[in-house]
Parts: structure tokens; C-alpha cells; sequence
């Protein structure tokens, strides 16, 4: 948003409007990376995380800039909320080498480690040891930083999620764990995976904190994270939330979805995260029509400046296929 | 005898019916749950989703849910209990996405499947069988696009498959699921949409023969899997040299038919090994070694490799592409062989 209209505005109406902005960046972000997909433009395996937009902006705007977060191949949300450039983000996507990984990765692994961005990890259930170390070596050396780790409702049935959450609970580490229940797992449906499909109470019963949080609100969202956050920061042990949402795309660019009606998805968008903030703005004064087209514009614009520097980077040379293997390179 | 010979001169009178590499294993996957209750497929969307590679799609309608059973997404759990199942007197087909995520798995394939007949003094045998999507050439970069069969390949106690043909795809399952032991079925990922014909009634094959796809004189270029392509592309290009090369399937990683590996270089005296895999340790090293122990004197020229780079896959194509074996590297190792070799 414009400085102008932030100083204009009270202080918890201008964040509401940042709200609201991030995820309509991740909404627009997405919805062009969609387009260029169909055109050949980006390839590879691409997660949209459109309609679970809340989670990741209600979670980072509850967390601060020394704060390490790793995320999923469901990775976009999370990293624009974290604040990666969207330039950044979009040459990722192009593998080109102005990427936040260089293009090595692609849409599943954006890293960003100046912002403690830990990446987009591919491995479902993977990245959970990973945060519990990084929690570790926080808390080895009087850290008074936080890890939120973001899973899905499908890394729950993973052996490697129940032992970070024993480790995590056993040795008191401050990781917030952030299960996008999205009620989904690729095809297969929470229901049909989970024998115990109250999330919040499995987490529970390894002695941390853990409940369930409307996913769609993202002031709800803001607000648990804020609460947990600041328990883990204090020194209260991980903390668990269960953040109910819904994915309204695909579960990848190829899915002929036959596992869920066409009903159940129109419902969940009667909910739209976007939508939900926008409306009460609106209706608040605080965020008129016209307001919210400019903002829309004004993201539109960032994404095809954005376009057009990625289609121009550079991509790396052939014979540097073998660097990044070992680290520092060998001559 | 090999595995394309059933599909080959044999059958003569079926009508030939056109399918793809991933009908021909859905119709192998039907064929062995309609001949044997005890078989059922197992494994992560196999069942609502139809399959990630939409290889099971169509058969929960089929067969319903106890025979196509949905698992979460608990790798090491559902494989294991694939081995429980099998020890039990059932017939399992495992099924796990792709080769990156069969590591959730090792411990279970390793500790369990290959080692219990050997450490209960044989009374365990695991006739289980294990398919899985390997190899890259899709842009997924880093964590969906290894070819570890090499590494299965190490482990005594377990078969290892690489169905490159159709006529493979169709019939490697069926015979798999008749042995006692358990069979691990590689599928590249790039070899779902190749399309063919089989007859109506094909069937089971050996899976204990490698095949030589095209027969040579000049230098023997060895392969499988994914690479079958690739490599005979390669062989083409050659043919246009003047330079007649036989074209050898392994079909088999373990064991390997050392008998039709050597029985090619004994008559083409030079060998080119193409693995997607990773250059050290691979499963071309093994192959030249045997060519070192068994061959050795029928060489005229050292055996050449080609293989993938090694780094983790990026993901950008023009570094994906650069990464894996591709047919000028193939043609560049066996022009070195033939123009290096004695003559
Ligand atoms: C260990 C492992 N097994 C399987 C997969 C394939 N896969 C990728 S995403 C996914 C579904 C994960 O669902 P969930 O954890 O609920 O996250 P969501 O996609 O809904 O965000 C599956 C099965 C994988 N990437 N890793
Ligand atoms: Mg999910």
C-alpha cells in the first residue's frame, strides 16, 4: 500500500489492508503462475496454494524477521508472506539464475536463507526433522527465536511427524507447528487416512499446546499464531496449531480430481480467505471497492515487471551443472 | 531365451491390439487380481486419485477398495506391512510413487523383505512385489528424480526389474508375483506414454534374461529401463557411421544375465554401459566390472561408461537435459570404442 493511505489509517486498519494485500499478491501470484504453466512457460511439478492464503500470512505476521520458517512443496504462499521478492520468487519459477535458489530448484524448493527461509521441501513429512534442528540449535545457544514449520494434513500419518513431535515436546524446543489441514492429501481424502481425525488432539498427546484454528480468517490465524508465538518464545515448548483450510485447485497441474465433488469445493469458496477480509473492509470503510482495485492493479503490475525481468535473467551455463554439490566448491 | 521372444516370432496367429506402457501394466495389474484373490494392490492414490501416474485408474471400481486399498501417506508402515502380508500367505503388490520417497522405505525393503529368509534359517520367504516410478526428465527436480535401482540392485534377497518394452510392462508382473522371493519393478517415468501394440493375449515373460533389442557386430551398447531409447536412437545414429550396434536390455539388475552380457561382447568385442543413475557406484560400474572379470580378453577397447552427472537433478531443463545420458554421448563413447579398439 501507498505510504499515504498507511498513514491515514489507524494502525490496525493499515495491517488489516497489509493482510489483505499479501495474500491477494499470493492470489494474483498464483493464478499467473497457473497461465504460465499452460503456456509451457514454467514446468515441473507446481503446487497452488490458492484458497489456504490466510494460513501463511496470519502465521508470518504473528512471527518476526529473525524467525526461521520451512514450508512444503506448497511453498509459494509461504514464501512471498515471509517477504521473498517477488521477483525472486517468480525467476525461481523460470529457473533462471536471479531465483531465490538460482533456478536449481524450481516451484517446490524456494530457500531464502537471509530471511531464515529454510525451503520448500519435497519429501512429504521431511522438513519437520529439519525445523526441530534448527529449533535445537537455537535453544543450544539462548536463541530467543521461533520455528514455525508448515506441514500438511497428510505428513500426519508419517513416522517422521510423530518423532519430531516426541523430540520437539521432549526437549522443549521452540517450534511452532503449523498443520495446513486442508482436508486433503493429494486424493485421498482426512477420513480415509487418518484413524484419529481430530489433528489437534494427536499433537496434544504428546504434552504440547495444540488446537484447532479457522484457516479461512485470517485475523483468527494471526491471532492463534500471535498467542503460540509468544508461548514458545517464552519458553513454553512447541506448540501445535491445526489450521483448518481447503485447497480450491488442483492438488498439482495434473489432477482430473474424481476424489471430491465439484459441491464441496464451491462451498469452501463461499469462504475465499481473500473474499472474507475484503468484505469486511469494505464493509468497515476501510478498504472501499475502488481501494481494492488499485491494490489489485497495482500487484498485477509488480507480476509482469516481475514476468518480464524473469524471461530476460540469464539461466546458468551448461558447465556449471556439477556446482552446489559440496560446499565450499572443490577446484 | 528372452523376454521379447514371447511377444516376437512365437505368436504368430493373435490379432495385435494397440496400448501403451501404462495400459499394459494396469492390464497386468487387472490379469494377476482376476487369476490370484490373494494378490492385492496396495499403495498411496492408487485407488480414488486412480494412481499419481494414473497407472491403477479404473480398477477401484473393478476390484473395490479391499483389493485397491488407499494407504496414508506412510510409506515404511505400508510397505512393511506388504511383508507381513506376504509372510501370511497373501500375494501383495506394493505400490510407492516414486523412487525418492521408496527411501521412507528402505529400512523395511533392506532389514525386512531381503533379509528374513536368510536370518530365520529359510523358513521366511516375502513373496512380495514392489513397483515404483524412478528416473527424471520431467523438471522435478531434486527430490523426484533419481534412479536408485542401482542401489536396490546391491541388495542380495531381492530381484530387481526394469520393464522397458511394453511386451515387459505386460508381462514382468505375472511372473513376478509366481516367485518366492521379493521382486522390486522399476518404471521410468518418461515410458508411461509410449504407445504400441501387443498381441491380444499377451502375457507372462522370464524375468531372469537380459535381451538384445538390435543385433550388432561392431561394439555393444548396454542398457535399460528408461534408456532403452535413448540408446537405440543412438544405434541408429551409429548405423548412419557405418557403425553396426548391438543393442542389449538388461531387463534384470539383479541378478544380472551375465551370459547374454558377455555373450554380446564376445561377438562385438567393445561395450558402451548407459545408466541414468549416478556415475560412481552404479549399476554400469557392476556391468564392467563383470565385462572385466568375464570378458576381459574379448575386449578390443576398455569398456566405456555413460552416465548421469552427479549432482542432485536441477531443475531447469537445458541442466536436467545436460544431466542425463543422451544419444551424442552414447554415439561419442562407442565411436571412441571402435576407432580406439584393435583391429
Ligand atoms: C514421502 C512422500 N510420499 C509421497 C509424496 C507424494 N505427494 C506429494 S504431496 C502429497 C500429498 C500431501 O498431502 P498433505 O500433506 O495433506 O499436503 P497438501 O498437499 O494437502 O498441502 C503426496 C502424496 C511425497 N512428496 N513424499
Ligand atoms: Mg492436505
Amino acid at each position: 500500500m501507498s505510504t499515504a493511505a498507511a498513514k491515514a489509517l489507524q494502525p490496525r486498519a493499515a495491517h488489516q489492508r497489509d493482510l489483505l494485500r499479501q495474500m491477494l499478491a499470493i492470489r494474483r501470484f498464483e493464478d499467473t503462475c497457473a497461465e504460465l504453466y499452460s503456456a509451457g512457460e514454467i514446468r515441473g511439478f507446481v503446487h497452488l496454494y490458492i484458497g489456504e492464503e490466510a494460513v501463511a500470512v496470519g502465521v508470518s505476521a504473528a512471527l518476526t524477521a529473525d524467525d526461521s520458517i520451512v514450508s512444503t512443496y506448497r511453498d509459494h504462499g509461504h514464501a512471498l508472506a515471509r517477504g521473498l521478492p517477488l521477483d525472486s520468487v517468480m525467476a525461481e519459477m523460470y529457473g533462471k539464475t536471479t531465483g531465490c535458489s538460482r533456478g536449481r530448484g524450481g516451484s517446490m524448493h524456494l530457500f531464502d536463507v537471509s530471511r531464515r527461509f529454510y525451503g520448500g521441501n519435497a519429501i512429504v513429512g521431511g522438513g519437520l526433522p529439519l525445523a526441530v534442528g534448527i529449533a535445537l540449535a537455537d535453544k543450544l545457544r539462548g536463541d530467543s527465536r521461533v520455528t514455525a514449520c508448515f506441514f500438511g494434513d497428510g505428513a500426519v500419518a508419517e513416522g517422521e511427524f510423530h518423532e519430531c513431535m516426541n523430540l520437539a515436546a521432549l526437549w522443549d524446543l521452540p517450534v511452532l507447528f503449523c498443520c495446513e489441514n486442508n482436508l486433503y492429501a493429494m486424493g485421498t481424502a482426512l477420513v480415509r487416512a487418518q484413524a484419529q481425525t481430530d489433528l489437534a488432539l494427536r499433537a496434544g498427546s504428546y504434552g504440547m499446546p495444540a488446537w484447532p484454528v479457522d484457516g479461512m480468517d485470517v485475523l483468527a490465524v494471526e491471532h492463534a499464531a500471535r498467542s503460540a508465538v509468544g508461548a514458545v518464545r517464552a519458553g513454553g515448548g512447541p506448540h501445535f496449531l491445526e489450521l483448518r483450510t481447503y485447497r480450491f485447485r488442483a492438488h498439482s497441474m495434473y489432477d482430473p480430481e474424481l476424489y471430491r465433488d465439484k459441491s464441496e469445493v464451491q462451498e469452501w469458496k463461499k469462504r475465499d480467505p481473500v473474499a472474507l477480509l475484503a468484505g469486511r473492509l469494505r464493509d468497515s470503510g476501510e478498504c472501499t471497492d475502488a481501494e481494492f482495485q488499485a491494490m489489485s492493479d497495482e500487484l498485477t503490475a509488480e507480476i509482469d515487471a516481475a514476468i518480464a525481468a524473469a524471461r530476460a535473467a540469464p539461466v546458468e551455463p551448461v558447465a556449471d551443472l556439477t556446482r552446489f554439490v559440496y560446499h565450499p566448491e572443490p577446484k | 531365451m528372452t523376454g521379447t521372444e514371447v511377444t516376437g516370432t512365437e505368436v504368430t496367429s493373435t490379432e495385435m491390439v494397440k496400448t501403451t506402457y501404462r495400459e499394459a501394466m494396469r492390464d497386468a495389474i487387472r490379469e494377476a487380481l482376476q487369476r490370484d484373490d490373494r494378490v492385492f494392490l496396495m499403495g498411496e492414490d492408487v485407488g480414488r486419485y486412480g494412481g499419481c501416474f494414473a497407472v491403477s485408474l479404473g480398477l477401484l471400481a473393478e476390484f473395490g477398495p479391499e483389493r485397491i486399498r488407499d494407504t496414508p501417506l506412510s510409506e515404511s508402515a505400508f510397505v512393511g506391512a506388504g511383508i507381513g502380508a506376504a509372510l501370511a500367505g497373501m500375494r501383495p503388490i506394493v505400490e510407492i510413487m516414486t523412487v525418492n520417497f521408496s527411501l521412507l522405505a528402505l529400512d523395511q525393503i533392506m532389514n525386512n523383505a531381503a533379509t528374513l529368509l536368510h536370518m530365520s534359517g529359510g523358513q521366511c520367504n516375502v513373496p512380495l512385489v514392489i513397483r515404483m516410478t524412478t528416473g527424471a526428465g520431467r523438471q522435478v527436480a531434486a527430490q523426484h528424480s533419481h534412479s536408485l535401482e542401482g542401489w536396490y540392485a546391491h541388495i542380495p534377497g531381492i530381484r530387481v526389474l526394469a520393464p522397458a518394452t511394453l511386451a515387459d510392462a505386460r508381462g514382468m508382473l505375472w511372473t513376478a508375483l509366481q516367485d518366492p522371493d521379493p521382486v522390486l519393478i522399476f518404471e521410468h517415468g518418461s515410458l508411461y506414454n509410449m504407445p504400441g501394440t501387443l498381441p491380444a493375449d499377451a502375457g507372462a515373460v522370464d524375468i531372469r534374461s537380459a535381451a538384445v533389442r538390435r543385433a550388432g557386430t561392431d561394439v555393444s551398447l548396454i542398457t535399460y529401463g528408461g534408456t532403452l531409447g535413448t540408446t537405440c536412437a543412438a544405434a541408429d545414429a551409429l548405423a548412419g557411421d557405418g557403425i553396426d550396434a548391438e543393442v542389449v536390455d538388461l531387463r534384470s539388475l539383479r541378478p544380472l544375465d551375465d551370459e547374454t552380457i558377455s555373450g554380446s561382447v564376445a561377438r562385438t568385442h567393445r561395450a558402451v554401459v548407459v545408466d541414468e543413475g549416478w556415475r560412481t557406484g552404479s549399476l554400469a560400474a557392476e556391468v564392467c566390472a563383470r565385462l572385466m572379470e568375464q570378458a576381459f580378453w574379448d575386449l578390443d577397447a576398455p569398456a566405456e561408461r555413460v552416465c548421469g552427472a552427479e549432482v542432485p537433478m536441477p531443475y531447469p531443463r537445458h541442466l536436467e537435459e545436460a544431466a542425463l545420458p543422451r544419444a551424442e554421448a552414447i554415439v561419442a563413447a562407442a565411436r571412441r570404442a571402435v576407432g580406439g579398439g584393435l583391429t
